[in-house]
């Protein structure tokens, strides 16, 4: 009896999870297998679409008497180039009272269907073919409708690229023998790396200020939010025109006040030299901008976490110390940040995961110029810009698998989180 | 009564330097983005004149503090006199808010924030513990002026750049006040031309319908699914809870391109429907993560009770759980809202006929087309507004949302 109740409960369970993980599994796992697959084979953007025969028709001749003879001509043509497809064939209605003349083997007439099979049609195969009607009475009745009025249509059978077995290493060996490639990881480590700690550092400090009872607090904690809230087309938007050179705001305070002499071009400049007490540095310009952008857009969320958790610190402990007079950094230092490792390691994992993912923001700031071209950039680039998908998805196949190693060092080695 | 002792004083005057440097900074910033021309930061002498109002302070202190309404006029005079000095243009601006108002305003302001900065502080015997308060009090004070600054300042500049032709930055970038004198018709063509010419008004309809049946969905298979997480044994149950959130960490830039290619083939990729199975599927790990740390609060016996009174599960979860979520179910509701509102990449990639345009596409349509930047910012503002007013609204339970289950106690 009670295993029996225990199986209807699993039975229950799996049930009420199918739907979840059928479209998880649909949507996210086997993607993910398919993007293996698909970075193993020379697919391109535009053999997404795959090969086949392509008909117009066009009227050579019409008919106002009984016996006269209407000319339908079929042009017909391979969309592909270079590969031959099989078994075509075309089919087409045909107004009542219509007899075909022509000796066209390959043609049938059933009734008022005409169906013609042309076999195998080789790489960039064209047909004109005229087919010759003898109106009948019947057609003339019916007010001699128009031929054309039915589309004709034509089937094919081609390989896809996508589903067969050919396989090959050139993407892989493409996309990381290109120059730009380790550079771009490098961007990649840079940004995700400065990023998470940026969107950490102002997110502690914001939860510090907040951190407190006053009036107000409540609305200054929303209005926080808004970057992490605000759509990031609109926010990245704001940001560019903000930065504008020419009509952008902060160029024209910074010139105001006399801290640049020309407007900087913040978001397509690569690098920019600061002297720094004499000692010159340069500093990548466009790739510190989208880490700003980065740790200001999701300061926010690591704010909320961090503000959850300073509100679950027990306050005697804070008595505790300062029965024991500790000044207020000493409090900071010693009883509020051990309490906060767990979830600022936790914040950590998740922030740099989701900022090595990241794939919007930059592609709205810089769309990858001036040294900002991330791995996450650089698929799109490859897979859609470049209309190479193979290479996209190598791409796409060595982020993951950074992301995966990443990860499984991280739950080796990382402190125990919440 | 007993004396400031100098070195309370020097303590005070470096305070009344501080906040004089800072609000006096903040000064010449608004004046300088609310009017034509620009204003001077004269921070040297605010420096000066913030350290006598600080000894001022010092000298009028009675037990341990300054009274507010001695502050408030110390504060006045610095002003009066800056004001004075400067024949009414301490900042170089003449208008007549920003000179002689606004510096006896700011000066005030000066000398009461200093005050309070000071209050409690004993500055007959400082020690280092007070200067260590001080020094955070004004890290304090930095740090709303930054945060507020670097929030507000995109957004305000999204609205004011919406609101005037780009000829009108140009000419005077630094300016974000809003001319009321060009007529409300003027104003908002911006905003006539994105919502009518560019159809952004059906925009609005096709972004709305695809998050709320997204969250619709999300829903429905979260609850079924974080039930049957926390309330029926089945084996794998660990091993699943485990690994929910494990799909959240994803990358959606992976999955486009397969996505990408099946939906082409399936004829899906330039749909609604095809938006709508993608998006459920990106938010569903973590609604799941975030019901099931809820569910795990309430209490079993009253779905014992109903399963007792012979309801069936579907039943008991019908009456007795979802009734009990609603704050949960709202939260989680309004997160997937956001998510699916502001969805770009999808969105971007999949959608190719304008009738069918969520508002993030339609953006990035409009970008293309050579607009003037003010329509662009209007797009922008139509984008954002709806987002924000829902959110403002709603707060609470979105922040109760976000951190749900991430956070223990």
């Amino acid at each position: 009896m009670r295993g029996t109740l225990a199986a209807r409960e699993a039975r229950l369970a799996y049930l009420m999870l199918t739907p979840t993980f059928a479209i998880v599994f649909a949507i996210v796992l086997f993607p993910v297998l398919a993007n293996f697959w698909i970075a193993f084979k020379p697919v391109e953007l535009g053999d997404l679409r795959p090969p086949e025969p392509i008909v117009r028709e066009r009227l050579r001749s019409d008919a106002t008497a009984v016996g006269a003879e209407v000319v339908v001509r079929y042009q017909m043509r391979s969309s592909s180039q270079d590969v031959a497809i099989r078994d075509v064939v075309l089919f087409d209605t045909l107004p009542e009272g219509l007899t075909l003349t022509t000796d066209e083997p390959r043609c049938e007439v059933d009734g008022t269907d005409l169906a013609c099979v042309f076999g195998t049609w080789d790489a960039g195969y064209r047909e004109n073919l005229d087919l010759t009607f003898e109106a009948g009475p019947a057609y003339l009745a019916a007010g001699a409708p128009d031929p054309l009025a039915s589309r004709p249509q034509m089937r094919g059978r081609a390989p896809n690229v996508l589903t067969d077995f050919t396989f090959t290493l050139d993407n892989f060996r493409r996309v990381i023998g290109a120059p730009d490639f380790w550079p771009s990881l490098r961007i990649t480590l840079w940004y995700t790396v400065f990023g998470t700690i940026g969107s950490i550092l102002l997110g502690l400090f914001a939860a510090q200020l907040l951190h407190a009872d006053f009036l107000g607090k409540g609305f200054l904690r929303g209005v926080f939010l808004f970057p992490y809230v605000a759509p990031v087309i609109a926010a990245a938007f704001a940001w560019a025109f903000l930065l504008d050179p020419l009509s952008g705001n902060v160029n024209a305070v910074l010139k105001e006040y006399g801290l640049v002499e020309q407007a900087v071009n913040f978001l397509s400049r690569r690098t920019a030299t600061i002297d720094l007490f004499g000692l010159e540095l340069a500093v990548p310009m466009a790739l510190t901008v989208v880490i700003l952008f980065e740790a200001w857009r999701y300061f926010p969320f690591a704010f909320l976490f961090i503000l959850a958790r300073f509100q679950a610190i027990p306050q005697d402990m804070y008595e505790a110390a300062d029965v024991d007079g500790a000044s207020p950094l000493q409090r900071f230092w010693y009883v509020t940040l051990p309490q906060l490792v767990g979830i600022l390691s936790t914040l950590f994992l998740l922030r740099f995961i989701w900022t090595f993912n990241k794939f919007d923001d930059i592609f709205l700031l810089t769309g990858g110029a001036a040294g900002t071209k991330t791995l996450t950039v650089q698929v799109y680039d490859q897979a859609f810009a470049l209309a190479d998908l193979g290479a996209g998805a190598a791409v796409a196949v060595v982020l993951f698998v950074i992301l995966a190693t990443f990860m499984v060092l991280y739950f080796r080695f990382a402190p125990e989180g919440e | 009564m007993m004396r400031t002792s100098p070195p309370g004083f020097a303590l005070a005057s470096v305070v009344g330097a501080f906040v004089g440097a800072l609000l006096v900074l903040a000064w010449s910033l608004l004046a300088t983005l609310t009017t034509t021309g620009a204003a001077s930061a004269p921070l040297g002498w605010a420096l000066a004149s913030g350290a006598v109002l600080g000894l001022a302070l010092g000298a009028l202190r009675r037990a341990k503090t300054t009274p507010a309404p001695a502050a408030w006029a110390a504060g006045a005079t610095v002003g009066v006199a800056w004001a004075a000095l400067s024949g009414g243009t301490p900042l170089d601006l003449a208008h007549p808010f920003w000179g002689t108002p606004a510096a006896i305003l700011t000066w005030a302001l000066v000398g009461q924030t200093a005050r309070y900065g000071l209050r409690d502080i004993d500055l007959v015997r400082v020690d280092a513990h007070d200067r260590e308060r001080v020094l955070l009090r004004g890290l304090r004070g930095v740090g709303f002026g930054f945060f507020v600054t670097i929030v507000v300042l995109p957004f305000w500049f999204m609205v004011a750049a919406s609101l005037k032709p780009r000829a009108a930055l140009l000419r005077d970038p630094t300016n974000l006040a809003v001319d009321l004198s060009r007529g409300v018709g003027e104003l908002l063509v911006g905003y006539r031309e994105v919502l009518v010419t560019f159809d952004f008004a059906r925009f609005i309809l096709n972004s709305s319908f695809v998050a709320i049946v997204t969250v619709a969905i999300t829903l429905a298979l979260a609850v079924l699914g974080a039930y049957a997480v926390t309330r029926l044994r089945f084996p794998g149950r660990a091993w699943l809870s485990r690994s929910i959130l494990l799909i959240y960490m994803f990358p959606a830039i992976v999955l486009v391109i397969p996505l990408y290619a099946i939906f082409s083939q399936l004829g899906l990729r330039d749909t609604l429907p095809g938006l709508l199975v993608v998006y459920p599927a990106t938010t569903l790990p973590v609604a799941l993560y975030m019901l099931r740390s809820y569910f795990q609060t309430l209490p079993k016996d009253l779905e014992e009770a109903g399963m007792i009174d012979g309801s069936t599960r579907l039943g008991v979860i019908w009456r007795i759980t979802l009734p009990l979520s609603l704050p949960a179910l709202a939260s989680v509701g309004l997160y997937v809202f956001m998510i699916a509102w502001n969805e770009f990449l999808f969105a971007f990639m999949f959608l190719d006929s304008p009738e069918i345009f969520t508002l993030s596409r339609g953006m990035v349509a409009l970008d293309s087309q050579e607009v003037p930047r003010q329509f662009l910012m209007a797009g922008a503002v139509v984008v954002t507004v709806p987002i924000m007013i829902l959110f403002f609204w709603f707060e609470k339970y979105l922040v109760g949302g976000l951190t749900s289950g991430g956070v223990k106690g």
